[in-house]
């Protein structure tokens, strides 16, 4: 199957307009303005309750179903990583961790 | 008199460009775990953009202009199922809507940018440049040279890991054996952790976690980590308050 490319061309940049607007306009019109209280309370929550939805759908979803079986590779190495970011802080540590227990196994299942 | 302040000039200056240069060595050594998980993955992305048939150019483009992984991942098998334009526009347009709030969270911290900066900065603001300034935010460390090129590595990286899968699309085929892959979830896990500050942000954490799961099965793929996120803070929030009270 042949794409058009013209028409791709064309697509990328409305991808672009809509992906840069809401990360523009909260920065441009916001910041220098004085928030509500309440309002600063919520948007401290805001950077751990995105990164935990960012991170928990790739744990806990393998193809897309919820999967707490030992096939989960991503879900079980997570053990080993969390409890290094939690006891050492430390940043190169914890991947470092993740990669290598990642890569392990699947050296172990060959 | 004169000298001595063309002397005071020249040690000012040479304070600024040391405190630029250790700036910009903040920004390298912030971006080396981006560095990792970045090249891999835009190499990823570049082999399948261009096994489905995407042109080397728009491919780079999109990196380019575009710069947000998933969106990126799911616009290609879409372009590939031949789904209209104006579709792949709304869905790159809803799965990249949580770049809303981190906008926001960000804003009160970048006030003392010009405008130019803050466009440059929108720009590049991506998950994992965000969740690395809310940190250095909080460890008061927060620099803009240091932030600049921290974006700016990152965006590099993310462009040529995607050249590299353009033009290697025949050569490597998995990513995987080397644990890669793994490099960005762990780094979530590690900014993660730093961000859970207290009791509440652990709980804010969990139940967006469990929000975002329970969305993602039920149907809304796309739009599970904004509703998710909106809906975890505003449990912080209320149960503070109650709690409070």
């Amino acid at each position: 199957m042949q794409l058009d490319q013209e028409v791709i061309f064309i697509t990328l940049f409305g991808m672009m307009a809509v992906t840069y607007l809401p990360r523009l306009l909260p920065i441009a019109l916001l910041s220098n303005r004085k928030l509500p209280q309440v309002i600063t309370d919520w948007l401290s929550y805001v950077p751990a309750a995105i990164l935990s939805a960012l991170l928990a759908p790739s744990l806990f979803l393998l193809d897309g179903e919820f999967s707490l079986s030992f096939d989960n590779m991503y879900l079980w190495s997570a053990l080993p990583v969390f409890a290094v970011a939690i006891y050492t802080k430390s940043f190169f540590g914890t991947i470092a961790t993740g990669m290598l227990v990642i890569s392990g196994w699947r050296y172990l299942l060959l | 008199m004169q000298s001595d302040s063309a002397q005071t000039t020249a040690t000012t200056m040479q304070k600024d460009s040391g405190v630029f240069q250790d700036g910009i060595l903040d920004g390298i050594k912030l971006a080396i775990p981006i560095i990792v998980g970045f090249l891999p993955v835009g190499f990823a992305f570049g082999v399948l953009a261009t096994k489905n048939g995407i042109s080397g150019f728009n491919t780079i483009l999109m990196s380019f202009i575009v710069l947000a992984g998933s969106s990126q991942f799911i616009a290609v098998s879409l372009f590939a199922a031949a789904v209209s334009p104006i579709a792949i526009i709304v869905t790159t347009f809803i799965v990249n809507l949580r770049h809303l709030l981190m906008s926001a969270a960000i804003a009160p911290h970048v006030s003392s940018m010009g405008f130019l900066k803050k466009l440059l900065f929108s720009f590049q603001l991506i998950d994992e440049t965000f969740a690395i300034h809310m940190t250095s935010i909080e460890r008061e460390k927060f620099g803009e040279t240091s932030a600049f090129t921290l974006n700016c590595i990152a965006h590099f990286c993310w462009v040529s890991g995607t050249a590299l899968g353009v033009f290697g699309s025949n050569l490597v085929h998995d990513i995987k054996p080397l644990g890669f892959d793994y490099a960005l979830p762990a780094m979530f896990v590690a900014l993660l952790i730093w961000q859970l500050r207290s009791n509440m942000h652990v709980i804010v954490a969990a139940f967006s976690a469990i929000c975002s799961i329970t969305l993602y099965l039920a149907g809304a793929e796309q739009l599970s980590v904004i509703l998710a996120a909106i809906i975890g803070a505003t449990t912080g929030v209320v149960l503070c308050s109650l709690t409070k009270k």
